[in-house]
């Protein structure tokens, strides 16, 4: 199986509250936040891996997976972190993030895909930084291929795979066939979620994601990192969605602690009359 | 024509709440652009759902009713939707797992711009921009759709449920696209729901969530207060990651964000992608045995103690106070 796994970096999820907005609100400030490859995006490439794996060898690959970034020259070190991860190549898109929005990504990674024609995407469901889970979506519609969104658990079958994806109130269980895409939500690193037709169903993973080993981020450097520019990609690099400013979210004013269990439900009954 | 399409959200043959999300955006809407709503619904059996809908103020309800549109997959909606939609201005549905999966193809076969889970519409004359939610809520960011049609999701928690308005709106069918070539290569296998006899998350007007302090006992020490209050249960992830509560009662950023009128935070220690989830709630009572705890940073009422003791007691104190 050959899957294609975009990554996005994004400031720092843990300390997202330390974002500032400058008093022009024309940009969000992020200065001083260290980078990570986004969440959801780790996890893509989490399942990819299993994906072309049996479990017990995690360093021998029955298939590839390429991994995609848009970015300027110093986001290669999130592809060569997913390398060293056991990605077998990378392809970085040079851009910057202001000149992009979903629309323009997702029609860049079409282009892509008609060029490396994997079996699958497999991406995370939303960049933490945008939130704006849509990329996965428009791509699937722009290949006319089936998608399987918020994916919990993935298993291959032959020619295809069986996706429980996460929706208000239960579980939605679709059958998707190849070349299909897939984008995955939290629980698709949990021990049992994810099994390629060659590992066995009693094969436990461990929780979350792998590490690179040393030797592995010393062969990570020779592994093949290509650069593409979006006008290799797309003519039209208009964006369909802009910001026009920023602001910061309304502040909570301080609130008190409260000595005892009485003096809550006598506050919440007769101050903020919520009982 | 500046007008408004409302996709309706179905469950079971009836409307479901999250719909009136989007009806109480269309509203604002309509009424800054001079134009009027429209609600499509879109499914197999949904002649109540329309009836419904039509109660809601709109200039008509629109239904694409076949049996090949049972089971939701975006492969077969998308196309429907998106030729019912090239007539209007505005295409919205609200932020539900079905919206977000939905909502973006549509835009991409109108060519539009899609923002998502947006918290508020702004009008300058007949220009809307769509105020929405960046980094787990700590920045906004006023976004500006480009092409003729707009497509966006609504937050649910940040729009009211809209109330019946109005006479009956007439209902028409439309006619059924036909499905994208990818609808046959994606089968429908099963939906398996998980049985709740309380209020959605996203509804209630309580919600009592708890974190992974609670272990194995989560349900036996939460579900009396959410009795007592008539809540909904919700749980922080690492609460849901460790198997102590359901993943569908995860609030935060990547869960339910909801803002109900009292939000209890128990053993949670309020990581910034919970606290994403409930900063809007307009009460926020915390009780954590930790005092340094982040979440006593958003909390209206903090309460320092254990809280195995502490919330049979609020249980029963708030009975009292009720009596």
């Amino acid at each position: 199986m050959k899957i294609l796994v975009p990554l996005k970096r994004v400031a720092d999820p843990d300390n997202a509250n330390k974002v500032k907005i400058p008093a022009a609100g024309d940009k969000i400030e992020t200065t001083g936040l260290e980078w990570k490859p986004n969440p959801f995006d780790e996890y893509a490439l989490e399942s990819a891996l299993r994906l072309t794996e049996d479990g017990k060898a995690p360093k021998v690959r029955a298939g590839e997976v390429v991994v995609v970034t848009f970015g300027p020259k110093e986001t290669e070190q999130t592809l060569r972190a997913a390398l060293a991860t056991g990605a077998d190549r990378a392809i970085r898109v040079d851009v910057t993030d202001d000149k992009l929005d979903g629309d323009l990504v997702a029609r860049c990674l079409a282009a892509l895909v008609e060029k490396e024609k994997p079996d699958v995407v497999v991406m995370g469901k939303q960049a933490v930084d945008g939130d704006s889970n849509q990329v996965g979506q428009i791509l699937a519609e722009l290949l006319g291929w089936p998608l399987a969104s918020f994916a919990a658990t993935i298993r291959e079958e032959a020619g295809g795979l069986l996706v429980g994806r996460e929706v208000d109130g239960g579980v939605i269980t679709l059958r998707v066939k190849f070349p299909a895409v897939v984008t995955v939500d939290l629980r698709i690193v949990a021990p049992t979620s994810v099994y390629s037709l060659k590992t066995a169903s009693t094969f436990k993973y461990n929780d979350g994601v792998r590490f690179a080993a040393l030797p592995a981020i010393m062969a990570a450097k020779k592994k093949p990192l290509v650069e593409v520019k979006v006008a290799d990609l797309t003519a039209d690099a208009a964006l369909k969605v802009q910001y026009a400013r920023f602001e910061a979210p309304p502040a909570r004013k301080a609130g008190i602690k409260v000595k005892d269990v009485a003096e809550l439900v006598n506050k919440l009954k007769n101050e903020a009359k919520v009982l | 024509m500046a007008n408004i399409l409302v996709v309706a959200e179905v469950a079971e043959g009836k409307l479901k709440k999250t719909t009136h999300s989007a009806v109480t955006f269309a509203r604002h809407a309509a009424a800054a652009l001079g134009g009027t709503y429209s609600i499509l619904i879109v499914g197999s059996g949904v002649g109540d759902a329309a009836q419904e809908a039509a109660r809601l103020g709109a200039a008509a309800v629109l239904v694409a009713d076949a049996p090949s549109l049972k089971n939701y997959l975006a492969e077969t909606y998308a196309p429907t939707v998106a030729e019912v939609g090239k007539g209007f201005a505005v295409v919205v549905g609200t932020a539900s797992a079905f919206g977000k999966d939905l909502l973006p193809r549509v835009a991409a076969r109108l060519g539009a711009g899609y923002a998502t889970d947006i918290s508020e519409v702004i009008a300058a004359g007949a220009e809307l921009t769509y105020k929405r939610p960046m980094f787990a809520g700590n920045a906004y960011g006023i976004a500006k759709i480009t092409t003729p049609i707009h497509v966006v999701s609504v937050r649910q928690s940040a729009f009211s449920a809209a109330e019946p308005a109005g006479a009956s709106a007439p209902i028409e069918n439309v006619a059924v696209a036909a499905a994208e070539p990818a609808a046959a290569r994606v089968e429908f296998v099963s939906f398996d729901q998980i049985k709740n006899e309380r209020p959605e998350l996203g509804e209630a007007r309580v919600v009592v969530s708890g974190g992974r302090a609670l272990k194995e006992r989560f349900n036996e020490v939460l579900a009396p207060l959410a009795d007592t209050l008539g809540a909904a249960l919700g749980a922080s992830r690492a609460a849901c990651d460790a198997g102590y509560a359901a993943s569908d009662l995860q609030v935060g950023q990547t869960g339910k964000v909801v803002a109900p009128s009292l939000y209890f935070a128990i053993g949670i220690s309020g990581a910034i992608q919970h606290l994403a989830g409930m900063k809007g709630s307009k009460v926020i009572v915390a009780i954590n045995k930790d005092g340094d705890a982040p979440i006593f940073q958003v909390a209206d009422y903090g309460l320092v103690a254990d809280l195995f003791a502490t919330v049979p007691e609020l249980v029963a104190r708030i009975q009292a106070a009720r009596a």
